[in-house]
């Protein structure tokens, strides 16, 4: 690179695109170096604001089983349980769905228009925003809910963790299903045909050729998903009841991490308060980076294969 | 045709069946969602509703002029700050491959698009909003901004990735400065990809409210100050929807049926313009 430019020079080419070219070669790196900036950022502001909390608080944060700004006591166990309930609840309803649309879309009809539309109808689920889905959830999804629950004698509250799982699910099975699709299209045609020219019929090809080979791939499209649904706000803050109690069962009401923090974070008014919001925050964040390196890190391995 | 045979051919069918029906239940929720919004929000749009800001509690009528400006204003700042940081990083990782900057680099577009939007929201409060004082739309841009970095950069390195190499180096063959062969050669190539990628995160971000709640906050009045709060779209379907005015969801369903076929469209530009590119985002 050095004696690049020195060699150019000598050539007696127009300062100006030079300098040009030096400028440009800096702006790409600042660019990239902006990236890893701010994820680094991210992380040091969070774990320096959360400082506080972890000094007064220590383990007992994660334990604790009451949330009581008032009486400054902050436990965030009922909201680990809360966000770890309705994502795997949501991530048991929408698998069959995701890993059907993705056998469809990768095995069984690869190419026609009725998976065309049905690939369309699987974006187009992903693009809605989660403001829609919790308005929707709020006002049609909850009713319905509320009537299950009168009828098998629950506690009617309507709103609560089952009620945000389910729509968590309809949000996060685009992300298994896609994914999924892609790495069943890898399953090398050598190998079904293999299997057919055996006498085995589709669904063994696919119980015992398809399956094992694209098992690591459809599992990182779940992480993905699941990935999406611990994050995700605003539809769940919408419809799960918004209580600090722990959840007694799956009908009643709770709180996410994320849900508490979008309705808590503008009122806490005192250091302590904020910062057990933050760590929240923090929590929320390491535990999303390790779900999200891990399938991207599973898709990788199993790509290149 | 042996019991056995016939038995294995009927499972295989039952299954298929079954995969098919699971499969197109998808369809359901969204055709669900759309025709409820429709219905709930289409008797609400009119001009006034357009041009008015809403009216306070009991009194009729009223619009959501503040929060379409808003959105307006937000998002297209927002688009502002990341387009070109989103292009330029783009460049540099489909350009510098095995360097460390981009390994990092790789790794953080990947934490940077798994990050929870709320996350978003809390950093940016730290950083712009209390040192400046108070909440503005130009810290939700910002945080905006970051939401769609990873969504832009993906789509232009992937884009990037498929021009041959050949033309690059017939660019330099000729004695083209670097700059100008990326610029001039490269980046018109890839135009259309790189388009339909902003065109993605736009629709990705115009919907996002959580990075919003902390810091452009919403504002019931009409404001162009992007150093004040501003209202939203997203902001004002979530504070209208949860609150207990019937008067205020009537104008929650008008904003998000304009939302929701706002997103809805763009998703379907992007869609019709990314067919000539095949690009897998």
């Amino acid at each position: 690179m050095e004696t690049g430019v020195k060699k150019i020079k000598k050539a007696k080419l127009p300062n100006r695109q030079i300098r040009m070219e030096v400028v440009f070669r800096h702006s790409l790196i600042s660019a990239g170096l902006v990236v890893v900036i701010l994820v680094l950022g991210i992380m040091l502001s969070l774990i320096w604001y959360s400082i506080p909390s972890m000094k007064a608080l220590g383990f007992t944060f994660i334990w604790g089983k009451t949330w009581d700004p008032v009486r400054d006591i902050y436990g965030a166990y009922p909201f680990l349980l809360g966000t770890l309930l309705t994502s795997f609840l949501a991530l048991l309803i929408s698998i069959p769905f995701s890993f059907a649309i993705a056998f469809y879309l990768g095995e069984y009809k690869p190419r026609s228009w009725l998976s065309g539309f049905l690939k369309n109808t699987v974006e187009l689920i992903a693009a809605v925003p989660s403001v829609i889905y919790g308005f929707w959830g709020l006002i049609v999804l909850v009713p319905i809910v509320q009537k299950i629950e009168m009828k098998t004698g629950i506690l009617p509250y309507g709103t609560g963790i089952f009620t945000a799982s389910l729509i968590l699910a309809i949000m996060i099975i685009p992300f298994a299903a896609s994914l999924g699709k892609e790495m069943i299209r890898l399953v090398p045609a050598s190998l079904k045909e293999g299997a057919y020219s055996l006498g085995a019929t589709r669904y063994e090809v696919i119980l015992n050729v398809i399956w094992p080979y694209s098992k690591p791939g459809l599992f990182a499209g779940v992480l993905l998903s699941l990935g999406r649904a611990l994050g995700e706000t605003m539809a769940v803050t919408m419809v799960i009841g918004n209580t600090s109690m722990v959840p007694k069962n799956i009908f009643s009401p709770g709180n996410t991490m994320a849900s508490v923090i979008a309705n808590e974070f503008t009122e806490a008014d005192h250091t302590l308060y904020l910062s057990a919001l933050i760590e929240l925050g923090l929590v929320l964040f390491l535990v999303t980076i390790v779900i999200n390196l891990a399938g991207k890190r599973i898709i990788k391995r199993f790509t290149n294969i | 045709m042996d019991v056995r045979l016939k038995y294995r051919v009927v499972k295989s069918k039952l299954v298929q069946v079954l995969i098919i029906m699971l499969a197109f239940t998808i369809t359901l929720p969204l055709l669900l969602i759309i025709i409820y919004i429709f219905k709930e929000g289409i008797t609400e749009i009119n001009w006034a509703f357009l041009t008015q800001i809403p009216k306070p509690v009991g009194e009729a009528g009223g619009g959501i002029a503040n929060a379409l400006a808003g959105s307006l204003i937000i998002v297209f700042t927002a688009s502002v700050i990341s387009v070109p940081i989103g292009i330029m990083g783009g460049i540099y990782f489909s350009e510098n491959k095995n360097c460390w900057l981009s390994n990092w680099g790789q790794i953080s577009v990947d934490v940077l698009q798994g990050v929870p939007s709320i996350v978003v929201g809390i950093v940016i409060y730290f950083w712009i909003v209390k040192p400046l004082g108070g909440f503005s739309a130009f810290s939700g841009s910002i945080a905006l901004a970051i939401m769609m970095l990873p969504i832009i950069i993906r789509s232009t390195e992937e884009t990037l990735k498929l021009i041959p190499s050949s033309l690059k180096e017939a660019g330099f063959a000729l004695g083209i400065p670097y700059h100008r062969v990326i610029l001039k050669i490269i980046l018109p190539c890839g135009l259309s990809g790189i388009l339909s990628g902003v065109l993605l995160s736009i629709a990705r971000i115009a919907g996002e409210t959580a990075p919003l709640l902390f810091t452009a906050f919403g504002n019931p009045y009409f404001s162009t100050d992007i150093s004040k709060p501003m209202q939203s779209l997203p902001l004002l379907v979530f504070n209208y929807a949860t609150s207990p005015y019937e008067d205020w969801h009537k104008l929650a369903w008008g904003a998000a049926l304009i939302l929701l076929f706002t997103v809805l469209l763009l998703n379907i530009i992007t869609k019709l313009t990314t067919k000539k590119w095949n690009v897998q985002f």
